[in-house]
């Protein structure tokens, strides 16, 4: 095995171009438990934490543009305005150490179903820009997992950037799991309102062999609200409308029985998950509203 | 193989033949003899290897060997030193000795990575609530005491800690 150390993002591309098997490790996190227990031996380790463009930041006007490397714990600490429903999820991963570690690139990289950053940047919205020595180009997430730990990465591309975009109303995730810290979630979900477009957006972790968006609860729950002027009433969603984006959530799942849980327990936590975090996120862009209202 | 330059505890060290997928609890443990740090499950379930790399808690048994070169590495041994304290006197960090008062070691395999990591909350945040400790803490598994006994030794850590001040 060769441990290759790039100082820069130029050497790291070009040390993945020459050596496209070569697997990278940012925090280690997924990949060191893959060595640590045999299940993978590569010809070439690429250490990217040498690299700092990764670790970092920036908020710009519309959206956040996330080093693949910033660890889950800087999200939660720096990023909570910007883009709560990620913030949410990074608590959510695992223990302190864990997310002083591991990070939202790593997440893409594995690209397995039960990533929780993926159900928040669903439905944040949210482009994986990848680069090699070809070039860079950016993957829209919607189009970015495949298949089951399968992602859009071409053999010589890296992460170099997540662009998400800033929150525009209120988001939430939740997750099912067998207990608080260190666990993969049995399922997840999260959900954001995006009153500047009067649309809302969900996604799905868990529940079916990729990270998934519920198109058909969101297209139902978007119809609805708009031919109810609830954008603009602030009113109540009613029950009913509710009840049937929670059942449409549910029916985007496409999961599978494991040990974790069955399937039929997954439908229907995804939809408890759906009609909650829709209550919750609907509760508090009311009251954001009655406040602005107040105050004009 | 490779060498790995690596400062521990303060003092710079350097461990040879280091396989290139080894990590940095292998390495601490079976090359520069510091065997404070525990080896349970390797995969970051317990917490019994955490260390502080660059100041920051992590577990030991998932970072890399070669990522930790030219890295500060603090370890359970080095505790004392940090809290200022000359370990020659067998003098312990306050952590440390808030855990034995506490009686908050039972079979002990815990103890490094609870204080570590406890340690390390507490100068961050001296003054935490009990919903700070077990967030702090809850990267760290114990069989043994039901994490009462670990939750008055923090407590306790951290009001003597006020009173030194
Ligand atoms: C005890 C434990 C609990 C966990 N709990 C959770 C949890 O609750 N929720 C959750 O979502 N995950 C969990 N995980 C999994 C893991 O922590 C996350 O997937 C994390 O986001 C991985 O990030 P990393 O930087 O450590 O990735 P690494 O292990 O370094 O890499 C992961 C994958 O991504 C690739 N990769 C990394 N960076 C790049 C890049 N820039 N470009 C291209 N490929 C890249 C690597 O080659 C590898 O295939 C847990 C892991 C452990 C050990
Ligand atoms: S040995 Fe590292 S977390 Fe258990
Ligand atoms: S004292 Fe035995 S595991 Fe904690």
């Amino acid at each position: 095995m060769d441990f290759l150390r790039p100082a820069s993002w130029q050497e790291a591309l070009a040390a993945k171009a020459e050596h496209p098997a070569a697997v990278p490790i940012a925090g280690g996190t997924d990949v060191m438990v893959e060595i640590n227990f045999d299940h993978r031996r590569p010809e070439h380790l690429l250490d990217l934490t040498r690299i700092a463009d990764l670790y970092e930041w920036e908020v710009g006007e519309r959206s956040v543009r996330l080093g693949a490397s910033v660890p889950y714990t800087k999200i939660m600490e720096n990023l909570r305005a910007e883009l709560p429903g990620l913030a949410l999820a990074s608590h959510t991963v695992a223990s302190p150490q864990i997310r002083n570690r591991g990070g939202v690139g790593g997440n893409l990289g594995t690209a397995s179903p039960a990533g929780d950053a993926h159900p928040a940047l669903l439905a944040a919205g949210a482009e994986v820009e990848v680069e090699s020595v070809r070039g860079s180009r950016r993957i829209p997430i919607d189009a970015f997992f495949t298949g089951v730990k399968r992602n859009a990465l071409a053999a010589d591309e890296l992460i170099k950037w997540v662009h998400i975009e800033k929150a525009d109303g209120p988001q939430q995730f939740s997750k099912v799991g067998t207990r608080n810290a260190m666990v993969i979630a049995v399922c997840a979900f999260g959900l954001a309102l995006h009153p500047a477009t009067r649309t809302v957006r969900t996604g799905i972790g868990s529940a079916a062999p990729t990270p998934v968006r519920a198109g058909a609860a969101e297209e139902f729950l978007n119809a609805a609200l708009d031919e109810g002027g609830f954008w603009d009433n602030g009113r109540i969603v009613p029950p009913s409308v509710v009840k049937q984006f929670a059942q449409l959530c549910s029916g985007a799942c496409n999961p599978i029985d494991d040990v974790r849980g069955t399937a039929a327990y997954r439908r229907h936590a995804v939809g408890v998950m759906a009609r909650r975090t829709l209550t919750w996120t609907w509760e508090s862009y009311r009251g954001a509203r009655r406040l602005t209202e107040g105050a004009a | 193989m490779m060498r790995v330059n690596v400062t521990v505890n303060g003092r710079p060290q350097q461990a040879d033949d280091v396989w290139e997928g080894e990590s940095l609890l292998y390495v601490l443990r079976e090359r520069l003899g510091l065997p404070g740090s525990k080896n349970a499950c390797e995969q970051g379930e317990c917490g019994s290897c955490t260390v502080r790399l660059d100041g920051v808690p992590v577990c030991s048994c998932l970072v890399a060997a070669g990522q930790a070169e030219g890295r500060e590495v603090v370890t359970v041994e080095g505790l004392a030193q940090l809290a200022g304290r000359r370990t020659e006197d067998g003098e312990l960090a306050p952590v440390q000795q808030a855990f034995i008062d506490a009686g908050a070691v039972q079979c002990g395999f815990c103890t490094p990575g609870l204080l570590v990591a406890a340690d390390e909350m507490l100068e961050r945040n001296p003054n935490p609530s009990d919903e700070d400790i077990r967030e702090a803490l809850s990267g760290n598994l114990c069989r043994c005491t039901g994490y009462e006994k670990i939750m008055d030794a923090v407590r306790l850590a951290a009001a003597r800690q006020q009173e030194a001040v």
